[in-house]
């Protein structure tokens, strides 16, 4: 089969799981009784019809190629900062740093990408916009909470933007034997890190008791961060056949992703309710903001490139 | 919509989002008085793209000729806003600035102003001009709806070239009428508190 064709079963595989989740959650509406009971489902039934629209937006994006994917996911960097700073007091001090990451750094990191500069790419965010970032604030000549001023800025620059670039940047590998498949590779990653999501929730509500973080992250419960990950370890490893690796490989890999994403939900989480905040924004119905859907990939991307460009390519 | 209109609702719910949030009235299209805080060249722009496209096209918003009346801005806010262009300094001491309002008003339009008059630096807004009071006299039918616009004092402060993106929402209040006999400076007062009511609890006055 050529990448092409497996990308296209791959969709097909998810519009059916979807369609069951959506037959699932009908089903639900009707039975539920409680007020509390029917306040989830209908969160429930917004996520899957949100689910339906992005995996739509995927498989488009998909189809046209590297630069569809690439204004995508700079789209997707764009509107997470938009909300990480939202959420973030700035001042008037701050214009500059700000007009600079959103107009300046974000396009260039997607197009670092898009040129195949792997190398100016990896660091121009951890060097060149971390240090331009608060030269530029110097400026504004404020001192009061400088520190805390720019150090913010420099985060979200660096989760929703830098972190999150890593994502499409897998099309940059040249793993040997894989050519011209890395989009599948970007796939694997985005599903596992998705259904590890899906399923830690699902676990969450049918088992859950012990709660894992109550004051970081109130729904994540034991026991639906270990049947979800481990359910969704598996899953990946039986995936292979998409991916570079072996089976036992992929099994790894999709444990790390795993790990790294529900590390990226806990993080984000603390962070956005040190700001005073529930969720990053309202963009996607039932799931919150733009930055509530990616806070596990910008943890896992990062991880899972390097670990594949060591080894791999 | 005018595809300059559409362009225009695009970038700007792709800058500052503008979502509407409908707190003490509805979407529905009756004549209105929109009148909310002013803080930024992009408040007009915000108010207009978070309504629907049905009560935009009924919708004008007012801007200061000073500004909005030459060049590339004198398209954007007649073409693509539809905008009534009022001067804030009078050509005669008898001349009525209302009067091109008054003229929009008669032919069942509703209306976006600001009646602070020019832009504030803080979340709160400044007193309020006697505008709204004559409107609200002259034509005791019209609904007078509060306007809370969030966070773009943030997004373009005084002198910014360019918006820095931020999720802005944008607060619709509860429908407002003149008492019968109501003096002009309580009216104006309880008006300016519709406004600072919708900021909640967040803004400290």
């Amino acid at each position: 089969m050529t990448p092409q064709h497996k990308a296209w079963w791959l969709f097909a595989g998810i519009a059916v799981l979807l369609a069951v989740a959506s037959i699932i959650s009908r089903v639900l509406n009707a039975r539920a009784k409680s007020e509390s009971g029917r306040a989830v489902i209908a969160n429930l039934n917004a996520r899957v019809n949100a689910w339906w629209v992005m995996v739509a937006v995927l498989a488009v994006v998909f189809t046209l190629g590297k630069v569809a994917t690439l204004v995508l996911f700079g789209f997707a960097s764009f509107v997470a900062l938009r909300e990480f700073i939202t959420l973030t007091p700035t001042r008037r001090s701050d214009y500059w740093p700000l007009l600079l990451s959103f107009y300046i750094l974000v396009p260039a990191q997607y197009a670092l990408i898009g040129y195949d500069q792997y190398g100016t790419f990896a660091i121009f965010i951890p060097v060149y916009a971390f240090l331009l970032l608060p030269a530029i604030a110097t400026f504004a000549a404020e001192t009061e909470s400088f520190l805390e001023r720019t150090a913010k800025i420099q985060w979200g620059v660096m989760i929703t933007v830098y972190c999150i670039s890593y994502a499409p940047a897998l099309l940059l590998l040249n793993i040997p034997g894989y050519e011209g498949s890395n989009a599948l590779l970007l796939f694997y990653l985005l599903f596992i890190v998705q259904l590890s999501d899906v399923l830690q929730y699902v676990f969450g509500k049918l088992f859950g008791k012990t709660k894992l973080a109550p004051h970081v992250s109130p729904s994540k419960t034991v026991e639906g961060l270990v049947g979800g990950g481990l359910s969704t370890t598996a899953v990946g490893g039986a995936m292979w056949r998409i991916t570079p690796f072996t089976w036992q490989q992929s099994l790894l890999m999709s444990f790390v992703i795993v790990v790294m994403g529900a590390l990226g939900g806990l993080t984000l989480s603390a962070v956005k309710r040190s700001l005073g905040a529930k969720d990053w924004g309202v963009m996607i119905e039932g799931h919150g903001g733009m930055l509530d859907r990616l806070d596990s990939v910008s943890f896992a991307a990062p991880i899972f490139f390097h670990l594949t460009r060591f080894f791999f390519a | 919509m005018r595809p300059s209109s559409e362009i225009l609702v695009g970038i700007v719910k792709l800058l500052v989002g503008a979502y509407p949030r409908w707190i003490g009235c509805k979407p529905e299209a009756v004549q209105r008085l929109y009148f909310a805080n002013h803080s930024s060249h992009i408040d007009t722009l915000a108010i207009w793209s978070s309504l629907p496209i049905p009560l935009r096209r009924h919708t004008h918003p007012v801007a200061a000729s000073d500004y909005w009346g030459s060049g590339f801005r004198r398209y954007i806010a007649t073409k693509a806003l539809r905008a009534v262009l009022i001067d804030r300094v009078r050509a005669h001491a008898d001349d009525n600035p209302l009067a091109p309002l008054i003229e929009v008003l008669n032919q069942g339009e509703s209306l976006i102003i600001f009646p602070e008059g020019t832009r504030g630096k803080q979340p709160i807004p400044a007193p309020f001009k006697s505008g709204l009071y004559h409107l609200a006299a002259q034509f005791p039918h019209l609904q007078l709806i509060p306007v809370y616009l969030e966070n773009l004092h943030r997004s373009m402060p005084k002198g910014a070239v360019l918006p820095i993106p931020l999720t802005c929402t944008v607060r619709f209040g509860f429908p407002l009428a003149l008492a019968d006999g109501e003096a002009k400076d309580s009216f104006l007062s309880r008006a300016r508190d519709e406004v600072i009511k919708l900021a909640g609890a967040n803004v400290a006055s």
